[in-house]
């Protein structure tokens, strides 16, 4: 019999019970859609968790000076700057691995417009940093070398910051108050939303980090009072980049190799890495679950199988009186089998587009729909329903004819 | 050369320790073009006898020669290609696919032939056309009477132009009146070059084959050619039940004539 006819057989049996064909495949159903939509939630959270990495900066190092030390308590990275402008320099022009290299001081501080304020972080620094953090303005400029040489009392802002002080107006040329020193506005800083841990990347301020210096923070001269940021000269390179950094640093603060460091480094690159993994796993548990419910709904199709081969064995022995032959009904009932679990995986793909949809909708979860894993999971379906199918299948086929056609 | 051979052929069952012998070294020969009814009670063999010609069972003894050629050692493959190609089926309870149409069901055979659907829907068609449900083909099984049904049964059985018709016991649920309708098809078929072997219980049913064995303990126990009666002569005898009395019988008779009236309608 011509393959086209085995389905088309197949298909009117089907048809015949479209009640029961549809329970049979809702395992199928349930199954297909609930790794559709599990794995595009963990791929959109996944891609989300590199989108916020990279947003942070590319191949970014961050050095944070070291640790105070009062009578046995110790402070925690960064209450005691060890780290000293020529360090910062030395790094400039001694690790290879280095592409850019720029501090980052910090202070809380409250800056008012004309008539709202509002308290914010502002940092000072250079222009490497926006490079190393590949930022860009999105209105006037970013700051300039010049800026820095000059001790300017200019700021660039944050698209938050704006929103707080100007709402819609454009604040370019305003004069805004720093801790009640006027600074002019010159740039506002695109867009970066979110860092991986929630804090908003736009709340923020930045003022060249010698106007910082003498006005915002004042005292230490020598110290950094703040952190170092480090871009690599590639993603591979970052690793290197670490490695050099720390040999620099000890050599310059005369550690011995007993000592611990007095600063530490944070590569954002392998924390990104290590946060893709955990979505990638996070992704995995979610498709095994889901799996699960994939291979219930086989077992399913084998137990519906099974009974439709038990109801239907007089229809097998007329079949074979008027001369099917095994063949003829193993591949019936095969083709029965892969026709509801494909057709189940297709109905479940639809579902779990329209749940990943839906989610997206309701509770803003990113989601990713692949067509690699549709497909796969097409697929496994199919094989799901051959694998599961093949056994009452060859049932059907070993009936004898005459038991079958005697049945009632 | 005969069509069926059957030489000391035996069937042999084992139920637990016990051994059951429902076929004891039969040997037969039965002509083409013949139509032989094979009668015996439950328990004579009868059906075994009917299932080994049948090719849907093999026996334990002895040499089954179809056609001329030996199918008693074929495998399950090789004897589906003969009951699809040289023999045709009709049973008691018709056995016809539910909720499919009368076509569909006719075609069946065909299908696993692989003859090409368009000669298939042409060869079922006309099966049907001489079975007289030209105009039912697109009827489903279940919206048909038991005499439409067996009718749809003997289409899928002639479909293939087989050798040989097996019919077991194909008029036991049907009622007298539509028992003749099927023998006069039965005849008609054997006018024309088919060899029907036939099981039943009713000597009335029995009457209209040419040749009637009676089977008890698994032989053979009586072989013997009688003057077939005619099934169109007795259809033409009755008026059909809903239908327009047919020209002949006097006017006066009752138009529903009763069919348990009949003096054929011995056994139940």
């Amino acid at each position: 019999m011509i393959p086209l006819e085995t389905f088309r057989v197949a298909l009117r049996a089907l048809l015949r019970n479209k009640m029961r064909s549809f329970l049979t495949v809702l395992g199928i159903i349930i199954g297909v859609g609930a790794v559709i939509a599990m794995v595009a939630i963990g791929e959109g959270a996944k891609a989300q968790v590199e989108a916020s990495f990279a947003s942070m900066g590319s191949n970014l190092l961050i050095v944070l000076p070291g640790s105070t030390q009062s009578s046995g308590a110790r402070g925690g990275f960064g209450t005691m700057p060890t780290l000293t402008w020529d360090d910062l320099a030395a790094i400039r022009r001694e690790a290879p691995a280095v592409r850019y290299a720029a501090v980052q001081l910090r202070s809380n501080a409250q800056l008012m417009s004309d008539d709202q304020n509002w308290a914010t972080s502002v940092s000072g620094t250079s222009p490497e940093y926006f490079l190393i953090r590949s930022w860009k303005a999105a209105r006037g400029r970013s700051l300039l070398d010049s800026d820095v040489d000059a001790s300017a009392k200019v700021v660039v802002l944050g698209q938050t910051v704006v929103d707080k002080l100007y709402g819609a107006v454009d604040p370019i040329g305003q004069t805004v108050r720093i801790k009640n020193i006027p600074f002019e506005i010159v740039g506002v800083m695109e867009k970066k939303g979110q860092s991986p841990m929630g804090q908003d990347y736009d709340d923020c301020a930045f003022v060249p980090q010698s106007t910082f210096q003498s006005k915002i923070q004042g005292g230490l001269q020598k110290f950094i009072s703040g952190t170092i940021f480090i871009g690599a000269t590639s993603t591979d390179s970052t690793a290197r980049a670490e490695t050099q950094v720390t040999d620099l640093l000890r050599d310059r603060h005369h550690l011995d190799s007993a000592a611990d460091d007095d600063f530490s480094i944070r590569n954002l690159t392998e924390m990104a890495n290590a946060q893709a993994d955990g979505m990638r796993t996070l992704t995995t548990l979610l498709a095994s679950i889901a799996g699960v419910s994939l291979l219930v709904g086989g077992i399913g199709i084998m137990n519906i199988m099974l009974v439709s081969v038990t109801e239907r064995t007089r229809e097998i022995g007329v079949r074979m009186a008027v001369g099917a032959t095994p063949l003829n009904i193993l591949l019936q009932f095969l083709v029965e089998a892969l026709t509801l679990a494909v057709a189940g995986g297709l109905v479940g793909v639809a579902l779990g587009i329209f749940t990943a949809g839906r989610l997206a909708a309701k509770f803003g979860w990113p989601t990713l729909v692949r067509p690699d894993i549709v497909l796969i999971s097409v697929c496994f379906s199919g094989l799901v329903g051959v694998v599961f199918g093949l056994y009452p299948a060859r049932k059907a086929s070993q009936l004898d004819p005459i038991d079958a056609l005697r049945y009632e | 050369m005969p069509l069926i051979e059957l030489d000391q052929v035996s069937k042999v069952y084992r139920m637990g320790d016990v051994e059951v012998h429902a076929l004891r070294e039969v040997s037969l020969t039965v002509e083409e073009r013949d139509f032989v009814a094979v009668m015996g009670s439950s328990g004579s063999g009868k059906s075994t006898l009917m299932n080994i010609i049948g090719c849907l069972d093999r026996p334990t003894g002895g040499a089954y020669r179809l056609d001329g050629a030996e199918v008693s050692r074929l495998d399950r493959r090789q004897l589906a290609g003969v009951r699809n190609k040289t023999l045709g089926f009709v049973f008691q309870s018709f056995n016809l696919l539910s909720r499919t149409s009368a076509l569909e069901n006719v075609e069946l055979p065909l299908l696993y032939g692989g003859v090409p659907a368009r000669e298939r829907h042409r060869r079922a068609s006309e099966a049907l056309g001489r079975v007289g449900l030209a105009d039912r083909v697109h009827h489903r099984s279940n919206e048909m009477s038991g005499g439409q049904q067996q009718r749809v049964a003997v289409a899928r059985a002639l479909v293939t132009r087989p050798r040989l018709i097996l019919a077991d016991e194909p008029t036991g649920n049907l009622d007298s009146r539509t028992t003749v309708e099927i023998m006069v098809l039965f005849q008609e078929l054997a006018t024309a070059g088919i060899t029907i072997l036939l099981v039943t219980h009713e000597p009335d049913v029995a009457a209209y084959a040419s040749r009637v064995l009676v089977m008890r303990d698994g032989r053979v126990r009586t072989d013997e050619r009688q003057r077939a009666r005619r099934a169109v002569d007795d259809l033409a005898a009755t008026a059909p039940p809903d239908e327009e009395p047919p020209k002949g019988p006097p006017d006066d008779e009752p138009r529903k004539a009763p069919p348990a009236d009949e003096p054929r309608k011995a056994s139940a």
